[in-house]
């Protein structure tokens, strides 16, 4: 089968860098580059997901265009980045997602909120729909709990796993040992590499963004992103532990914790995903994958939705707009889940990955290991 | 839009490491500068854009360098590799201040790293800059830009106004047409003339036409003429420069680094007829690297071919362009253009003037020829496993030595002796009074921030009094 196009010019590039090194202090792309002489379509998706896209190698480099090397690694491995998660997804028939997936979004959510809707008006009387509830249960006015639970669990465990059999074609594709995922110190560096993200920061002054002075404001906001969702994810937990353990019904009171995780991870799930929509909108497009930044707004969107309606939904749970809410904010939350696999929420399992093999060869490279 | 009917205190053309350090410095101390580039903004900095690092001397190790380097070591590195052809009041004195550049050029924004992957033997004496010279380059501007250092790109100089030893304007191109810029002092930081092939075929010859420019092709010493021509002091030799072998097949200018060769230690290079003109394994390589440009500029065509066999295919770092391979050197001779007989005969007879030894390429080994002329004293061993490979190099200039006499100001000497009043250089354009041949890596940058800080300073003091 002839080589992607893109793989090509990444080999090109990574074949120009690998006689170069000037960029090997700036992440894990290039140190990574340097274990290897040749470049295996694998190897490249390894290199492409590794790379987080801070652009500094860019704006670093004396070969970038307008020179004749026209040296872009940082586009050059979004845009093969992207491919991969393509080649990834599983199942394949709906690999297509990534490539529309802007507007199978849409489409999803508009429809699984429509269904909702129905489905309460169908289930339920008129009254339910737009009546005020409160108290503990009043949600469950609008849809029984296990259902809600049903309905939301099987969907959760659909894209847990999807998002497994990614991360193991990917694993393959990459050349990874098998079995050696189990390596604690690897995951461990590779955990807290993730999670400060580490690769992020150009090397120590911040991403390049719409031009040529750094900042730190991308990864500020993703980590207001990533850490709003995870008290998101945090809240939800406690709330089904609350609901089974203790048999306590939501809506729960503004100090309960479940309402206060929520609240927090709300909060910080609008401050970080509208200023990464904002960067978005600004960064210098020489740097990205421009044909597919849809996929990027998409989820950084569904993001937004999902606080935006969940703020919304604690603010006014009192009133008559909060059965509309509901089914507002469950079908966002439902359109998020199902399209996890097939969007840009991928990258983080991917890099994670990636990360994880890099740990793997540096430490098979530490003290001992032959040099050149 | 700039207000150049305005006086400036300090004037810097040029626009690389040592302009934008004059031009810091000048403006830490109060200073109105405006500095003066050449090329476009993205080739801006000359050869400051394909460095990566800088020899500084230290007393102890640091987080990035692995033990010290004294002011008496450094010296007397470069004593040795310019053959005592050096001024060694200013050699001493850019010594001295480098120690304080280590931590000033970090005020300025610019990050070290530890030396990169392939150059373990730098890690003690040269601090890398992490990301590279385009890296460092960008730093310094960022700094001078917040300061509020006024830059101009695109912005040729094409004539200084000088009267008497004194600096008054300088003419620029700007846009279309022409604009003139006044200062109180002229740093003038715009580097050799590797770029200008009509100058160095004043003293190459033809020859010239065959070498390759490691930089851009602004680097074309116009400035350097200017002041040449208006009584200021020449030192250095026209045909002395920092040269390599690189490939033959890089572009004309710009390549940079990506296109030298690190393989000559492990095989054996010939020229256009097939023989060999030197010893491969005459020192380290890192030490005899900056020869082998001068070397095949010597040769017929100016062209030479670093010829290996598959043994030693992945000892050295990985090449931009890869290399030419044969079956036979029957089969590569032709690809290379040479005569298949004659590269037999001369692979053939050193294959059977070399001795049994132990290969360590880390030190100097006792892996030598006996009896071939010229010998390879350490590294030699048998070109004799299939496929034979090679790579066709030319010289690579990196800058030329040819500059302007300062004194310990870093300010010019007139033809007459006397210091002129008001214009001081730093970098290449005077690299000839520290360098008057040879090499050490890493010297370049140590002339242009040293001398840069001096000329900026003094300017300043001068401008400002």
């Amino acid at each position: 089968m002839p080589r992607a196009k893109i793989l090509a010019e990444a080999d090109r590039l990574m074949t120009v860098c690998n006689s170069c090194r000037y960029c090997e202090g700036l992440c894990a792309v290039f140190p990574a580059m340097e274990m290897r002489r040749a470049f295996s379509d694998g190897d490249l998706n390894y290199l492409a997901n590794l790379c987080h896209a801070c652009g500094a190698c860019y704006a670093d480099c004396q070969f970038s265009p307008p020179h004749e090397f026209n040296v872009n690694v940082p586009r050059t491995l979004a845009i093969a980045r992207n491919n991969s998660w393509r080649a990834y997804a599983w199942p394949q028939a709906f690999a297509g997602l990534f490539a529309r997936n802007g507007v199978a979004i849409s489409i999803i959510a508009a429809l699984s909120v429509a269904i909702f809707i129905f489905g309460f008006a169908a289930l339920t009387d008129h009254e339910v729909l737009v009546g005020v509830h409160t108290g503990p249960g009043a949600f469950y006015a609008l849809m029984p709990h296990n259902a809600m639970a049903a309905l939301f669990g099987a969907a959760f465990l659909y894209a847990i796993l999807a998002c497994v059999m990614g991360m193991r074609a990917f694993w393959r594709d990459i050349g990874a040992p098998a079995g050696m995922t189990t390596d604690t110190a690897s995951l461990w560096q590779a955990a807290k590499d993730a999670c400060t993200l580490r690769y992020l920061d150009g090397g120590g002054v911040g991403c390049f963004n719409e031009d040529d002075q750094p900042t730190d404001r991308r990864r500020i906001d993703h980590h207001f992103t990533f850490y709003g969702f995870l008290l998101c994810f945090a809240a939800t937990s406690v709330a089904t532990l609350y609901h089974y353990l203790l048999a306590r019904e939501a809506p729960y009171p503004w100090w309960d914790l479940p309402v206060v995780l929520g609240t927090l991870g709300g909060i910080a799930l609008v401050i970080g995903p509208i200023g990464l929509l904002l960067a978005k909108s600004q960064r210098d497009p020489v740097l990205v994958d421009s044909a597919r930044s849809g996929m990027d707004v998409a989820f950084i969107l569904m993001l937004l939705l999902t606080s935006v309606t969940g703020l919304a939904l604690l603010l006014l749970r009192d009133t008559a707009v909060m059965g509309p809410l509901l089914a507002l904010h469950l079908g966002v939350v439902f359109a998020l889940f199902i399209t996890l696999p097939y969007g840009k929420f991928v990258h983080g399992l991917y890099r994670f990955v990636a990360l994880v093999r890099y740990a793997l060869e540096r430490r098979a490279m530490a003290p001992g290991a032959a040099t050149e | 839009m700039l207000d150049l009917s305005r006086k400036f205190d300090v004037l810097v053309i040029g626009g690389g490491n040592a302009a934008l350090c004059a031009a810091i410095s000048a403006k830490r101390l109060g200073a109105d500068v405006l500095v003066l580039e050449g090329a476009p903004k993205f080739y801006r900095g000359g050869n400051t854009r394909h460095t990566r690092n800088m020899r500084c001397a230290h007393d102890a190790a640091t987080e990035i360098l692995t033990g010290p380097y004294t002011e008496d070591e450094f010296f007397e590195d470069l004593l040795r590799v310019t053959e005592g052809n050096t001024d060694q009041e200013l050699a001493r004195l850019m010594i001295r201040e480098s120690k304080d550049i280590l931590t000033w050029i970090v005020e300025q924004g610019v990050r070290w790293q530890p030396s990169l992957g392939g150059t373990l033997s730098l890690g003690r004496t040269n601090s890398f800059f992490l990301g590279g010279g385009r890296a460092m380059l960008n730093a310094l501007y960022r700094t001078a830009e917040a300061l509020g250092v006024e830059i101009l790109y695109d912005a040729e100089v094409v004539d200084l106004d000088i009267k008497d030893g004194m600096f008054l304007s300088a003419t620029f191109k700007q846009d279309h047409g022409r604009a003139s810029a006044k200062a109180a002092t002229l740093v003038a930081a715009a580097g050799g003339f590797e770029a200008n092939i009509e100058w160095l075929k004043e003293s190459w010859g033809e020859a010239a036409d065959n070498f390759l420019i490691r930089g851009t092709p602004y680097n074309r010493g116009s400035v350097l003429k200017m002041l040449l021509g208006k009584g200021v002091q020449e030192i250095g030799d026209p045909t002395q420069c920092h040269a390599v072998a690189i490939d033959a097949r890089a572009p004309k200018f710009d390549g940079g680094i990506i296109t030298r060769h690190d393989s000559v230690v492990f095989g054996i290079v010939v020229n256009k007829n097939a023989e060999r003109f030197y010893d491969e394994g005459e020192d380290i390589w890192p030490k005899r690297y900056a020869i082998w440009g001068r070397l095949v500029a010597a040769q017929p065509g100016q062209i030479a071919y670093i010829i290996f066999d598959a043994s030693v295919r992945n000892s050295f770092m990985p090449t931009l362009f890869p290399p030419i391979e044969g079956g036979t050197i029957g089969e590569l001779a032709p690809k290379l253009e040479l005569d298949p007989a004659a590269l037999e005969k001369t692979i053939a007879s050193f294959n059977a003037a070399v001795r049994p030894g132990t290969f360590d390429h880390t030190i100097l080994d006792d892996c030598r020829t006996e009896g071939l002329t010229p010998p390879k004293s350490h590294w030699a061993r048998k070109i004799e496993t299939p496929p034979f490979l090679a790579y066709p190099v030319r010289p690579g200039i990196t800058f030329t030595y040819l500059g302007t006499r300062v004194n310990k100001q870093a300010r010019l000497l007139m033809t007459d002796g006397r210091p002129s009043v008001n214009m001081f250089a730093a970098g290449e354009i005077m690299a000839g009074n520290v360098l008057g041949k040879g090499y050490a890596a890493g010297m370049g940058m140590t002339i242009g921030s040293v001398f840069g800080r001096i000329a900026g300073r003094e300017a300043a003091r001068h401008a400002t009094s």
